[in-house]
């Protein structure tokens, strides 16, 4: 007994092993995250001041910026999830993906750099629209471009969770479905699409952020003439030469926290209403 | 005769819904071979304009090998950048993977041993936040690291490096827990009452278990490294023209398209990709085939 008493009493060797963790995530994650508040509530001298967000919110520019952003991250996340659940579905059935080799030819582009592929795209719809109508897809239509370009290059990330989730599906409770009468619609909508829904929930996560931030593909599809929020914190930081440039930047990257803390919450309200209908149910 | 009919009608039955379900397997096949098509589009398209010299992508000037034999004569300038972002690309990728590899299993084993439940909590959320924040909040956060310690850590490649050990700890420190988690925890304790010391039994039971988790952390860090632009943007040597194969190109086809060299260059980087995974296919069958046969002399 005592030895067991002295055993817990003694310097925990394992759990200590993550100070190097804690210190280096302390420094280079969080630290730096409160350095970005202090940044977007001061001025050029480090006073305290608003003025980074009424720069900010009174030009009608950056509304329209925020707006054109949010719109795309959100067509282009419906898209993606509209193409890549039945594709999940498909790969995740053992009638079509044997041995899961077609998961992994999804993912080979994925190796080549996505700048090069976005640029690829780009030549290639560009090509194709002065084939069929003499004109270039992005020169005419940039929002279009760059929706194409963000479904391009986002479209595993969305099949990748789905494609988890449907593997572990109970398939036995699909089959109990039809065997009780169910047509394949009210079997897809009752049973299949409900037994997917964190792998819907994680799908969207995954496409979402990311195309809010990707300014590369919407400068390249677009010719640089469409702006995304991304587009705006990189010209304060990395081009603008105003004293003020990093100050009015960081503000902006806390306006992209908030709407996606504002998504988590979104997302946790979800689930945790899943989690009370499966209750409920029992 | 009520028998017979019964059977009839499954009979029928039966033979419609195979019809139907043949129906069905096509439809999903020409689904995923047309959205595979979709998916290589691009990829194919600078593959096949690689044999040809116009400077324009989607030109076709004659089949020609120029490309090729340009993106290996250094006398060109886009050259001598490519092979030159090449090399940093995988350089920083590595070097980046193989820091996070370490600090991010010691950080997975310390999480999961740890007693305290606070601490526990809390570097499980820390180890959220680089996955669930917009990648350019934590470039932007970093360069604001970077401008305020300008006196002792001045953009260079130390700072593109921690850029990507970020970038990819997270995803070490995911891939390692849950293979902890599996571990039986006894055998750490009976190589404790066998007499090893703790970094013995750190080192010759529990690093041996995780090993998978390691290495597909290690994978998944060096994946994420290659193929980042924005991190890369934000930490990078802001003298020298410090390029990495994503910066680069960016660069490159802000005015004008992408240099022909890319073309080849992107060709043979598809042809390694793609026998790599082959190789790989051929291997882990060969090795199903011998892990069955092993079954079966047993």
């Amino acid at each position: 007994m005592e030895a067991v008493a002295r055993r817990r009493h003694r310097f925990n060797f394992r759990g200590s092993l993550c100070m190097p963790y804690a210190v280096f995530m302390f420094l280079f994650v969080v630290f730096p995250l409160f350095l970005v508040v202090a940044y977007a509530f001061t001025d050029a001298n480090w006073h305290f001041s608003l003025s980074n967000w009424a720069t900010v919110f009174t030009e009608g520019a950056n509304w329209k910026v925020i707006g054109v952003t949010f719109i795309i991250a959100m067509i282009t996340t419906a898209i993606c999830i509209l193409i890549a659940y039945p594709i999940a579905l498909i790969l995740s059935n053992k009638k079509y993906n044997k041995n899961k080799v077609l998961v992994y030819i999804f993912l080979i582009p994925m190796w080549i750099n996505f700048v090069i592929r976005t640029i690829g795209l780009k030549a290639l719809i560009n090509g194709l629209s002065q084939a069929i109508g003499g004109f270039d897809l992005t020169a005419s239509a940039p929002y279009v471009a760059i929706v194409i370009g963000m479904v391009y290059d986002y479209l595993p990330f969305a099949i990748l969770p789905l494609y988890n989730q449907m593997i572990k599906m109970d398939t036995k409770q699909i089959e109990a479905a039809a065997d009780l009468g169910a047509n394949p619609f009210v079997t897809f909508w009752k049973v299949i699409i409900p037994m997917t829904v964190p792998g819907i929930i994680s799908a969207i996560m995954m496409t979402f952020m990311p195309t809010m931030s990707s300014y590369v593909i919407a400068n390249k599809m677009s010719e640089n003439n469409v702006q995304i929020i991304g587009n705006m914190i990189e010209h304060e930081f990395l081009s603008s030469t105003s004293e003020i440039s990093n100050h009015v930047g960081s503000t902006l990257s806390l306006v992209m926290l908030a709407i996606i803390g504002i998504s988590l919450l979104i997302e946790k309200l979800f689930t945790n209403k899943d989690d009370a209908r499966k209750a409920g149910i029992w | 005769m009520e028998s017979i009919n019964t059977i009839r009608d499954t009979n029928r039955a039966l033979r419609n819904k195979r019809i139907r379900s043949n129906i069905g397997k096509i439809i999903a096949k020409a689904f995923v071979y047309i959205a595979l098509l979709l998916m290589y589009a691009p990829i194919i398209y600078i593959t096949v304009f690689s044999f040809t010299n116009h400077k324009t992508t989607g030109i076709w000037n004659g089949f020609s090998l120029d490309t090729y034999s340009q993106l290996f004569d250094t006398s060109y300038l886009a050259t001598e950048k490519i092979w030159g972002a090449a090399l940093n690309t995988a350089l920083v990728a590595l070097t980046a993977a193989a820091i996070a590899t370490i600090l991010g299993t010691l950080g997975a084993i310390g999480i999961y041993y740890t007693r305290r439940k606070w601490i526990k909590n809390t570097m499980d959320f820390v180890t959220q936040i680089p996955v669930v924040n917009a990648e350019i909040v934590t470039a932007v956060s970093l360069c604001v690291l970077f401008v305020i310690c300008s006196k002792f850590l001045d953009r260079s490649f130390l700072t593109l490096v921690i850029g990507h050990v970020v970038l990819g700890i997270p995803y070490v420190v995911l891939s390692v827990s849950p293979k902890l988690e599996q571990m039986d925890p006894s055998l750490y304790e009976a190589a404790m009452d066998l007499g090893a010391t703790q970094t013995q039994a750190l080192w010759k039971v529990i690093v041996p278990d995780i090993v998978p988790g390691i290495l597909s952390g290690f994978l998944l860090s060096v994946t994420l490294s290659l193929d980042d632009y924005i991190i890369t943007a934000f930490t990078k040597p802001t003298v020298g023209g410090f390029d990495t194969i994503s910066t680069y190109v960016d660069a490159a086809t802000k005015r004008g398209p992408l240099p022909m060299q890319l073309r080849a260059f992107t060709a043979i980087l598809f042809a390694v990709v793609l026998l790599a995974v082959v190789v790989i296919n051929v291997k882990s069958k060969k090795n199903a085939k011998s892990r069955k046969e092993i079954q079966k002399n047993a």
